[in-house]
């Protein structure tokens, strides 16, 4: 049951020949089952998905079921949940529960979905590797002495696992895209404004994107288009229709072009991550595309830029976790003078890589830096922009791969925070440049999963959705599964 | 040693939106503490801004009013600064690219000259909550209602030139608001209030000097008193040979002194940048038209046309402008009445606007319509009652006591004037009053005023005074 696809789950469920709640109570075994070794979940919350998924059974029985109803989901916990707690991953939310749903959660829960429980994650999302969480790291299902990825980690892990039919997550320099591709799974990042943002503990919200991660393209496309539109409640969502990425994806191949950077394949790529994108490509043009080389002359200035404007605007987001109406307070705290009072509350509820962040961001507004740093790397992304707006004159598509490296141990980059910042290094300009992409598997190196990135002009979700399913009708990595997980 | 003084003021006019400016909280005031605390205005995790379309009207009307550009893109900003009352660590404000720049208001001077006062900006932001330090153990409480409440921040360039025409700059831009009904003006309540920025130099001196920043001015007397009191300080520190250091000092009204507020070494860097949760605000023409169209006439337009139209003087026309409410309860008064506007603009001068502040009450609220006042003059122009009677009967309206018509029957007020009972009391006046009334023969002019008023006296006021003057001038003749 668990290594069906969310759209066959979808038809198993329309057609009676399985339930919601036995589908749900399989899942739920299998979390009791594997996420000890995993840690991919922080809350699991097993009776309120199965009196949803009762609903849920009970909703169809009425004849009124959406197609996801009923269909059991994991969310990252970075979504606020009405009554669950959202932790972000961090000790200053240990104890938080949310008073309301995020938009993504409601729109889920209007489609009758069944939520599992709220997956671990890199804390307040920074991080590529899943180890700056403080729940502890989560680890690899294809090897469990290394990370999934991050931000996203305890998602990937859940769905490269099959402990869940798919999962939520967020991007901001590439948390969905990357352990997707750690993790061997597909995963979207829609374009900036797709996806209401409320209820999404923010990072740097003019870079975070809710999308999904999941076994294929097809899946993605049915989940997005449940959560996808206008919400009045993110000054920054987009008004434009949603379309039917279920219908798209399975319309009639077109002849595509699709732009290869060739500065993505630099010597910091692992060869033969490089080898299983070239093979990719070779795959796509046996499928009618036409490849082109495109430049992308700032490309390279992404991951600086990224490291600018993310800790600036973070800096400023997490300065509500203070400890004065919800979040960690230290003990006592409350009878030192109110300096005193910040910094322990903040010292003791955030971990190592988050204050560096917040110094970071910090530093770079102040006065006397802000032109030199923010100013700049303003113009950097808007140089950025430019240069994919231009590269989508000339292709439909921008192909490449999504993380240098296959997944790497837990600890080995821990100490290095700029080797483990150049993960992102490919991911990174679609998040500046506001643009939908996405991972899909695309080979294995050394039995590890290798993700191939596709990167589209704003709001062709569509499009990017069809080209990753027609690839996915004639390849089956998406389809492999680690063996303990079958 | 002459010294020029220099202020310009930062006025935060709080607008007068049912909801707050980035949350559908209310912006009621009184409510408990928290009560009107949206998840928004308690900094939640992952709750989002989304701009409240009516703050952004007044501020284009404001703006249209002053002579000020309406900026077609403007942007919101973060302000960041750690303080228990301020939920997110940062309020939202408008740094680089206001709404509304570049204007300016005419005030008149004590010597009768009017002198421009240029307006830099006029920009949107949230203001923050209230921190309460009294009754908590030792702790503060920290209200979170007025958390996200819009302000329009007015910045004044240095223009002013002593306390006084501070004062009364604030007091225009005060009625301006208040014309305008974007802001209900309340000072105790905080709705409106102002920083200066004061400086001294020397006469003669182009440069401007060191300024204090006064915080907090929440009425008109305590912006001239600290003025005031803080150039008295500066030039005797200047004088003396000190320095007038940069810093924001408090105006302590029971010492009459001001004094610093937190040191210059504190100072803190706020870290704007451009608010990524907010898109910036785009006005076009069509925008600008539409709030144009809601305009009411301006104070100052308003003054012009009722001395022009009604005949009014400078000074009474001035009076009855400064109050929108009060200029449209005079024009209601002028228009259901026979009687002249000179004695409208009187009455709503006088035992109007006496018996309002008697009650401490706002013209809104008054007890005398406007319509039941016009009904009172026109008994005083058809001589059915005298202008002293008159006022018996408007503090019986006042008191709810019926229509004017109902008051003057139930209390046999009506005016004698037929002539024959007129005749008869000053026959009877003359009779009782030979000595004066001789005297008046003899050419004494002066002594008809006391017979008038003895005649007055015997018919209890109601007799019309025009007609017992002829009377007595004939049968003295």
């Amino acid at each position: 049951m668990h290594d069906r696809t969310l759209t066959e789950l979808a038809a198993d469920l329309a057609a009676k020949r399985v339930s919601a709640v036995e589908l749900t109570k399989h899942f739920l075994a299998r979390i009791e089952l594997y996420d000890d070794a995993l840690n991919a979940f922080v809350t699991v919350t097993a009776e309120q998905a199965l009196k949803q998924a009762k609903a849920a059974d009970e909703r169809r029985a009425r004849g009124d079921a959406a197609p996801l109803t009923g269909i059991p989901l994991a969310h990252k916990d970075i979504f606020c949940t009405a009554g669950v707690k959202t932790t972000c991953g961090s000790k200053m939310l240990d104890d938080f529960v949310a008073p309301y749903d995020a938009t993504v959660i409601e729109r889920f829960a209007d489609a009758g979905a069944v939520m599992l429980g709220k997956t671990n994650m890199d804390e307040f999302a920074m991080g590529s590797s899943n180890e700056t969480s403080y729940y502890g790291p989560v680890h690899n299902p294809w090897d469990l002495k290394l990370v999934p990825g991050g931000s996203s980690g305890g998602s990937a892990a859940a769905v490269a696992a099959r402990i869940a039919a798919a999962a939520t997550g967020t991007d901001t320099g590439g948390s969905i895209r990357q352990p997707a591709a750690l993790s061997g799974i597909t995963g979207i990042k829609p374009t900036y404004g797709r996806v209401s943002r409320y209820g999404m503990i923010a990072f740097a919200s003019s870079l975070d994107q809710a999308g999904v991660l999941t076994q294929t393209a097809a899946d993605a496309a049915l989940l997005l288009e449940a959560i996808a539109g206008l919400d009045d409640r993110d000054s920054t969502s987009l008004d434009e229709p949603v379309p039917r990425y279920s219908a798209i994806v399975d319309e009639p191949w077109e002849r595509v072009t699709i732009g290869v950077p060739e500065s993505f394949f630099d010597a910091g790529l692992n060869p033969e991550v490089a080898s299983s994108i070239r093979a990719a490509l070779k795959e796509y043009e046996k499928l009618g595309a036409t490849l082109k080389s495109v430049k992308l002359d700032y490309i390279h200035l992404s991951v600086p830029a990224y490291y600018v404007v993310a800790p600036a605007e973070a800096s400023s987001n997490l300065s509500r976790f203070d400890g004065v109406r919800f979040g960690h307070r230290a003990s006592d705290a409350i009878r030192e003078d109110l300096a005193t009072f910040y910094m322990r509350n903040r010292g003791e509820g955030f971990g190592a890589e988050v204050k560096r962040r917040i110094l970071t961001g910090t530093y770079v507004l102040s006065a006397g830096y802000f032109d030199a740093y923010y100013l700049q790397a303003q113009k950097v992304r808007k140089l950025i922009s430019d240069d994919f707006a231009r590269a989508f004159r000339e292709v439909d598509l921008v192909a490449g791969p999504t993380s240098p490296s296959p997944a790497f141990g837990i600890g080995q980059k821990s100490s290095n925070p700029i080797e483990m910042y150049l993960n992102d290094i490919y991911t990174i300009g679609a998040n500046l440049a506001g643009l939908p992409a996405m991972s899909l598997p695309c080979g294995f190196v050394r039995g590890l999963p290798v993700g191939l990135q596709l990167i589209a002009p704003p709001l062709a979700e569509g499009p990017l959705l069809k080209a990753a399913h027609h690839y996915q009708r004639v390849t089956d990595w998406h389809r492999r599964v680690p063996e303990t997980y079958a | 040693m002459s010294w020029e003084i220099v202020i310009g003021l930062e006025i935060h006019a709080q607008l007068a939106t049912a909801s707050k400016i980035f949350s559908g909280a209310s912006t009621r005031y009184g409510a408990a503490p928290n009560a009107q605390a949206a998840l928004l205005d308690l900094g939640y995790p992952g709750t989002l801004p989304v701009l409240n379309a009516e703050a952004v009207r007044m501020a284009i009307k404001f703006g249209l009013a002053t002579g000020c550009t309406i900026s077609r893109r403007s942007v919101f900003a973060r302000k960041n600064y750690f303080y228990p009352d301020l939920p997110k660590g940062y309020q939202i404000s408008q740094y680089e690219l206001p709404i509304v720049h570049t204007g300016s208001v005419e005030i008149e001077l004590a010597d009768g000259a009017t002198k421009a006062v240029r307006i830099t900006r006029a920009h949107l932001e949230e203001d923050a909550g209230k921190s309460l330090h009294e009754d908590f153990a030792g702790m503060s409480g920290i209200d979170l209602n007025r958390a996200g409440t819009p302000l329009l921040e007015i910045v004044s360039e240095p223009d002013l030139r002593s306390a006084a025409e501070a004062g009364t700059y604030m007091r225009k831009i005060h009625a301006l608001v208040r014309y305008l009904e974007i802001c209900d003006g309340n000072m105790q309540e905080g709705s409106f209030r102002c920083d200066a920025n004061v400086s001294v130099r020397r006469q003669g001196e182009t440069k401007l000097g060191t300024r204090a920043e006064l915080k907090n001015l929440n009425s008109f007397r305590f912006v001239e008193k600290a003025i005031e009191a803080e150039v008295q300080r500066q030039i005797e520190l200047l004088e003396t040979g000190g320095r007038v250091v940069q810093e924001t000092r408090l105006y302590d009204p029971d010492r009459d002194e001001t004094r610093p507020m937190r040191s210059k070494e504190e100072a803190n860097d706020y870290r704007y940048f451009p608010d990524p949760d907010l898109l910036p605000i785009v006005i076009d023409d069509d925008a600008i038209d539409a709030v144009r169209a809601t305009l009411p006439e301006l104070p100052d337009a308003k003054r012009e046309r009722f001395g022009a139209q009604y005949g009014l003087s400078a000074y009474d026309a001035g009076v009855l402008t400064a109050q929108r409410a009060l200029a449209e309860y005079f024009e209601e008064v002028a228009a259901a009445t026979r009687a002249q506007p000179k004695v409208a603009a009187n009455w709503v001068i006088g035992e109007l606007t006496a018996a309002l502040n008697r009650d401490a009450l706002e013209i809104g609220a008054s007890r005398v319509s406007a319509s039941a006042l016009g009904a009172l003059l026109d008994r005083i122009a058809d001589g059915s009652i005298s202008g002293k009677i008159a006022k018996e009967v408007f503090e019986a309206l006042w008191k709810g006591e019926g229509t004017v018509a109902e008051i003057i029957d139930k209390r046999g007020l009506t005016q004698i004037s037929d002539s024959a009972s007129i005749d008869a009391l000053v026959d009877q006046v003359i009779a009782a009053n030979p000595t004066q009334a001789e005297q008046f023969r003899a050419g004494k002019q002066q002594v008809l005023g006391f017979l008038v008023g003895q005649v007055m006296k015997a018919s209890k006021g109601k007799a019309n005074p025009q007609q017992v003057n002829e009377a007595l001038r004939k049968k003295l003749g």
